[in-house]
């Protein structure tokens, strides 16, 4: 691993959530190997690659979507192993996922599904922090009818709703307009005050703006550390793993 | 003075309040079985009925150019253990008028029964009528229900009906819906079936695009489960120029339940197009685990995205 760090959880950090030698494959095909990586309380750890690298199915993997089962290796949150945990166990247990293309629904308005799971809320602030009116949305259908961005606002809406301790983000801005960018950045800001996030992002200034980042290639980690270490080593299409052939082709 | 006490109990079972459709400003027309039990019009809005051993026929008329404000509500059901229900009903919306028209169908208490519905409903030019019927079920399953429609949708007219049946048991449900659509007019169909156990579900609904500019869409959405089947035919026929029509199938199916769909798509006119989607299976996995995401347990996600779905 390189350039600059193997050591996957800064020093004093309470570890949340830890990845320890974490193997995914379908049909005996490794999809991910050996992933090792932390994300403390607190924290924002940006998850960087290339499209197919593997992270949105390391994502999938910590949240316990189906088909995702671990090959290898354990994941442990707040201490206590939950590789074996179903779905809804895992968010139960404040693992919170905006999915990259969120579900659409008939018969479920925006309103009804902020409060799912978080009856507590107050869905027209969560609105409201991702740049939506909630007189325009808290009645609307979460269905077809919205556009992908709106749709996508909602589902980090979602996600501040729940307030959860660890919350993945797969891709927050795609599919935000330009001006708006800035806005979402609150929004991940605001879900690491709330607990830690794990980010993937292809977006520069939203992984610089992260505690630690690793990334991935070809379902490895081939560069842990500081963002800007590397984002660099992103940038010198350098990867030990595959000579930039396949992560920067 | 009418008996409207068996409306009222009905009503109650499922959360129901009927002074709505008791309010003197509406028109309604209300049956018990073969009995006329409550009939009154509403300025515009005329209501013939005569009933006997051989069923209730009614006659509906919206005067031309007459804008109903309230809805006029249909109420028909059985109070008995066991019965039969026969209606011929003649609907017809007068030019340019426009009524909502609500049929609540009450079938809670009866363990064999049959109700059948046959209309003849003819929108004038410009006219628009939107329809929504909406059955509540006890729980034998020993109800057939067979509603038939004819209907004629005048040149820029608007028809629009939605037939909803997820309160309890389906029974045997047969809906055989027929349209044909003019110039510039437009139909929606809309059915919400939700069949449990033993249910046996077959819905038949036909849109003819037969006028230049027509609009059809015929949307279907069909939950099944334990043992129920469901048989699902969308035809539309695009039959003249700028004609669209679409035909949009749901069926959610689980434990032993059988669904099948067939979308019949026909264009006679070059200009004409239309279009269709089916799907036919569980619950979608991307919404299922969206919803568990946010805690639900897997039966929770599913029973939500269904209720949606039929909602």
């Amino acid at each position: 691993m390189s350039p600059d760090s193997t050591e996957d959880t800064p020093r004093g950090a309470v570890p949340l959530l830890e990845l320890l030698d974490v193997g995914f494959a379908v049909a005996g095909k490794p999809i991910l190997e050996g992933i090792r990586l932390t994300v403390a309380a607190g924290e924002m750890h940006a998850l960087l690659g290339r499209n197919g690298a593997g992270k949105s199915t390391l994502a999938e993997l910590i949240m316990g979507c189906a088909g995702h089962a671990l090959t290898a290796g354990a994941i442990r949150f707040a201490g206590e192993p939950v590789e074996t945990l179903p779905l809804h166990e895992r968010a139960r247990r404040g693992i919170a996922l905006a999915w990259q293309e969120p579900a659409r629904f008939e018969g479920l308005t925006v309103g009804d599904y902020l409060r799912l799971g978080a009856a507590e809320a107050d869905p027209a602030a969560c609105l409201r922090q991702v740049g939506l009116e909630p007189e325009d949305y808290l009645s609307r259908q979460l269905d077809r009818t919205l556009s992908g961005g709106e749709r996508k606002r909602i589902e980090l809406a979602g996600v501040l709703a729940l307030r959860p301790r660890l919350a993945i983000l797969d891709e927050p801005t795609s599919g935000i307009d330009f001006l708006s960018q800035e806005e979402i950045a609150g929004v991940v800001r605001a879900l690491r005050r709330q607990g830690a996030v794990l980010l993937i992002t292809h977006q520069e200034s939203l992984a610089a703006d992260a505690d630690r980042a690793s990334q991935l290639c070809g379902g490895r980690i081939v560069c842990q550390g500081t963002p800007a270490a590397v984002i660099a080593h992103y940038k010198t299409r350098n990867c030990p793993r595959c000579d930039g052939e396949r992560c920067h082709a | 003075m009418p008996d409207f006490a068996p409306l009222y109990d009905a009503f109650r079972q499922f959360g129901g309040n009927p002074d709505p459709l008791l309010a003197p400003d509406a028109a309604h027309l209300i049956a018990y079985g073969h009995q006329l039990v409550s009939r009154q019009t509403a300025p515009g809005v005329s209501i013939d009925a005569e009933a006997g051993e051989r069923g209730v026929r009614a006659r509906v008329t919206v005067e031309a150019g007459r804008i109903v404000p309230q809805p006029v509500h249909l109420c028909f059901g059985l109070f008995e253990p066991f019965g039969i229900q026969d209606i011929a009903l003649e609907m017809v919306m007068g030019e340019g008028s426009e009524a909502t028209f609500w049929s609540h169908c009450l079938f809670t208490l009866p363990e064999k029964a049959r109700h059948t519905m046959d209309a003849r409903i003819e929108l004038k030019p410009g006219a628009r009528l939107t329809q929504n019927e909406v059955h509540y079920h006890g729980p034998s399953g020993g109800i057939v229900v067979v509603p038939k429609a004819r209907v004629r949708v005048g040149e820029g007219a608007r028809y629009r009906a939605d037939f909803s049946l997820v309160q309890g048991r389906v029974g045997m449900l047969a809906i055989d819906y027929g349209i044909e659509v003019a110039a510039r007019g437009t139909a929606e169909l809309t059915s919400k079936v939700f069949g449990h156990r033993t249910d046996d579900i077959a819905i038949v609904e036909r849109i003819s695009l037969d006028g230049p500019e027509a609009r059809g869409l015929i949307k279907t959405r069909v939950a099944v489960e334990d043992d129920a089947q469901a048989r699902i035919v969308g035809a539309t026929y695009g039959n003249a120029a700028g004609a669209r029509g679409h035909v949009d199938c749901l069926e959610i199916v689980r434990g032993r339940a059988v669904a099948s769909a067939v979308p019949e798509v026909k264009v006679s006119h070059p200009e004409a197009k239309v279009t269709h989607e089916a799907a036919i299976g569980s619950v979608d996995q991307r919404q299922l685990e969206a919803l568990m995401a946010r805690g639900l347990s897997p039966e929770e996600a599913v029973d939500r995205i269904i209720l949606g779905m039929l909602q």
